[in-house]
C-alpha cells in the first residue's frame, strides 16, 4: 500500500495522545499525579487529538462531506472511529477544563479517568480494526494489529508524559513514570516484533492463477493494459526502493524502541531531562517511519493485476 | 483478522457479465466504448490527466490486460478484460463509512452515490480485485455501473439496452444477463463452458464469471 502522510500523522499523533490521556487517568486513579500536571497532560493530549483529527481531513477528497461518515456505524469500523474520536475529544476537553479549576470533586475526576481509559481503548480498537478487518490484506488481518495500536500508543503516551513532566519541573513524578515507559516500550517492541516475524513468513493466498483463473504452472502478466499509470498503480504500491524499505524496517526499531530504551535507562540512572527529551524525539520520529512501514509492507492482492506495463 | 460475515442474502436477480477468454482478442474496444459512454453521462466525466503528455492517466471502469501462460512451445497469450465483478458479497460495501457504496436489491449492481462519497478511498482498499478507481478531478470513487443508465433506458431500441462494452465487442466475448435465471444466456454459458469466478479464496462470490480458454490441438 502507498503510505499516506495524513494517515501516518493521524494514527501516530492520535495514538500518543490517547496514551497520554491514559497515563493522566491511571495516575489520577492511583493518586500519584500532581494536580497541576494532570491538567497540562490533558491539554497536551487534547491539542494532539485535534491535530490528529485535522490531519485525517487531508485524506479526504471531499472534507466538507465528512459528517456523512458517522452514518454507517453498524458495518464500518471507519464510521465507528469517526464517531468515537470527536466524542473522545469532547471528553478529554471537558476533563481538561475541570482539572484546571481549583476544586475538582474526587469522584468526578475518577469517573472521567475511567471514561478516558475506556474511550482510549475503544478508539484504538476502531483504528486498528479499520486495517485488521480487511481479510485479504494478510499483513494486517491479525489480532497483533490491534495489540500493536494499543502497545505503541501506550509506549509513546508514557514517554511523552514523562518528558512533559520533566519540562513542567515534576521530576519526582517523571522518575516514577520511567519504569512504566521502559516497560511499555519494551512490550511494544516484543508485540511489534511478533507481527514483523509473522509478516516475514506470510504465504500469500492469492496468485496469478487464482486472480485470472488460468490453470497453468506459469502465469505471468505481459501487459496491464495502459502505459501512464492509474489509481491502481499509485495507491497500492509504496514506490520506495527495496533498500529504503529494509532500512525503514531496521530504522524504526532503532528509533522507536532501542534508543528510547537506552535513554530511559539513562534517565532512571541520572534523572536527566535531556534523556527524556531524547527518548521522546527518537520515538516520535521513529513512529512516523513505523507507520510508513506498516502501510508499505501490506501487499494488496490487486497488485497481481498490475505487474508489467507492457 | 477476518470479520465473521453473515451469509449474504441471496437476491432474486443478479445482473453480470460473462467474459469469454477463448475469443477475446485484446482489441480494447470495450475499454474505449466504456470510457466513451461513461464519460458522456449525467454522472460527470471520467477525468483524464496529462492526456497529451508523456504519462497520460485517467479514470477507466474497464481494462484489458494480457497474460502469458505455460512455457515454450506450449505458450499461450490470454487477453483478460477486468472490471467490477459485482460480487454477491461485496467487501467494498460494508466498509464505506457514508453508505455511498451500495448494492442494489433489485438487480445486484454495486454502485457509488457520487454525491455522498467523501473520497476516503477505503472501499478501494477493501476490493481485492482493484476494480475501483478514484477520480482525481471529481475526488470521488468511481467504478463500473454495468451501464445502469443504458440497460433500463426505454428510449433505446431493446437490442441496445446492454452495457456499452458488450455492444462494442467485435468477437462477442462479453455476455450480459441475469446469473440467477437458470435459462439466461449467461447462466447457460457458465454451466456449459465451465465458467469460473476470480480469487475464489476470498469468498466474495463475484457475479461476473469468466469462460476458460480451450486449447485446440492442431
Amino acid at each position: 500500500m502507498k503510505p499516506a502522510w495524513s494517515i501516518i500523522l493521524f494514527t501516530t499523533i492520535g495514538g500518543a495522545a490517547q496514551g497520554m490521556a491514559v497515563v493522566a487517568a491511571v495516575t489520577t486513579l492511583s493518586g500519584a499525579a500532581p494536580q497541576g500536571l494532570v491538567a497540562q497532560m490533558l491539554w497536551t493530549s487534547l491539542a494532539m487529538l485535534v491535530a490528529a483529527l485535522v490531519a485525517s481531513f487531508f485524506h479526504l477528497g471531499h472534507p466538507l462531506r465528512a459528517w456523512r461518515a458517522i452514518l454507517m456505524w453498524r458495518t464500518s469500523w471507519m464510521s465507528r472511529e469517526v464517531i468515537v474520536l470527536p466524542a473522545y475529544i469532547v471528553l478529554i476537553g471537558a476533563w481538561a477544563l475541570l482539572a484546571g479549576t481549583a476544586q475538582v470533586d474526587g469522584n468526578v475526576a475518577r469517573v472521567l479517568a475511567v471514561l478516558a481509559i475506556g474511550g482510549a481503548a475503544l478508539l484504538w480498537v476502531c483504528t486498528a480494526m479499520i486495517y485488521a478487518c480487511i481479510r485479504f490484506i494478510q499483513e494486517w488481518a491479525h489480532p497483533l494489529t490491534i495489540v500493536n495500536y494499543f502497545a505503541l500508543g501506550l509506549a509513546s503516551g508514557a514517554v511523552s508524559s514523562g518528558a512533559l513532566a520533566m519540562l513542567a519541573g515534576e521530576t519526582a513524578f517523571a522518575a516514577s513514570l520511567a519504569g512504566w515507559a521502559l516497560a511499555a516500550t519494551a512490550l511494544a517492541w516484543i508485540t511489534r516484533g511478533l507481527s514483523l516475524r509473522r509478516n516475514a513468513g506470510l504465504k500469500l493466498r492469492s496468485t496469478p492463477q487464482s486472480a485470472t483463473g488460468i490453470q497453468a504452472a506459469r502465469v505471468v502478466q505481459t501487459s496491464m493494459g495502459f502505459t501512464g499509470g492509474s489509481f491502481n498503480t499509485r495507491e497500492f504500491f509504496h514506490g520506495a526502493s527495496l533498500q529504503a524499505f529494509r532500512m525503514a524496517k531496521v530504522g524504526f526499531q532503532v528509533l522507536v524502541f532501542a534508543v528510547p530504551l537506552a535513554s530511559l535507562a539513562w534517565a532512571v540512572a541520572t534523572g536527566s531531562a535531556g534523556a527524556w527529551l531524547l527518548a521522546l524525539a527518537s520515538q516520535a520520529a521513529g513512529l512516523l517511519v513505523e507507520r510508513w512501514f506498516f502501510f508499505a509492507q501490506a501487499r494488496h492482492p490487486q497488485n497481481i493485476y498490475y505487474q508489467v506495463v507492457s | 483478522m477476518s470479520q465473521v460475515q453473515e451469509a449474504p442474502e441471496t437476491l432474486a436477480k443478479q445482473l453480470a457479465l460473462v467474459i469469454d477468454l477463448n475469443v477475446c482478442v485484446g482489441c480494447h474496444a470495450c475499454v474505449t466504448s466504456c470510457k466513451e459512454w461513461n464519460t458522456s453521462g449525467a454522472a460527470g466525466p471520467l477525468s483524464d490527466l496529462n492526456a497529451y503528455g508523456e504519462r497520460p492517466t485517467g479514470t477507466f471502469f474497464n481494462r484489458v490486460q494480457t497474460f502469458e501462460a505455460d512455457t515454450f512451445p506450449n505458450t499461450q497469450t490470454i487477453h483478460f478484460p477486468k472490471s467490477c465483478l459485482h460480487c454477491e458479497d461485496p467487501p467494498c460495501v460494508p466498509v464505506c463509512p457514508t453508505g455511498a457504496s451500495y448494492k442494489r436489491k433489485e438487480d445486484g449492481i454495486v454502485l457509488v452515490d457520487y454525491d455522498k462519497c467523501i473520497g476516503c478511498k477505503y472501499c478501494s482498499w477493501a476490493c481485492p480485485y482493484g476494480a475501483r478507481e478514484f477520480d482525481e478531478e471529481r475526488k470521488v470513487m468511481t467504478k463500473c455501473t454495468l451501464c445502469v443508465d443504458r440497460i433500463y433506458d426505454e428510449l433505446l431500441p431493446p437490442q441496445d439496452r446492454k452495457p456499452a462494452c458488450v455492444k462494442a465487442c467485435p468477437t462477442g466475448a462479453r455476455l450480459f444477463g441475469d446469473v440467477k435465471d437458470p435459462d439466461s444466456e449467461v447462466s447457460q454459458a457458465i454451466r456449459e463452458r465451465g465458467g469460473y469466478q476470480l480469487m475464489p479464496e476470498w469468498e466474495t462470490q463475484p457475479a461476473n464469471h469468466y469462460l476458460p480458454r480451450k486449447v485446440t490441438k492442431a
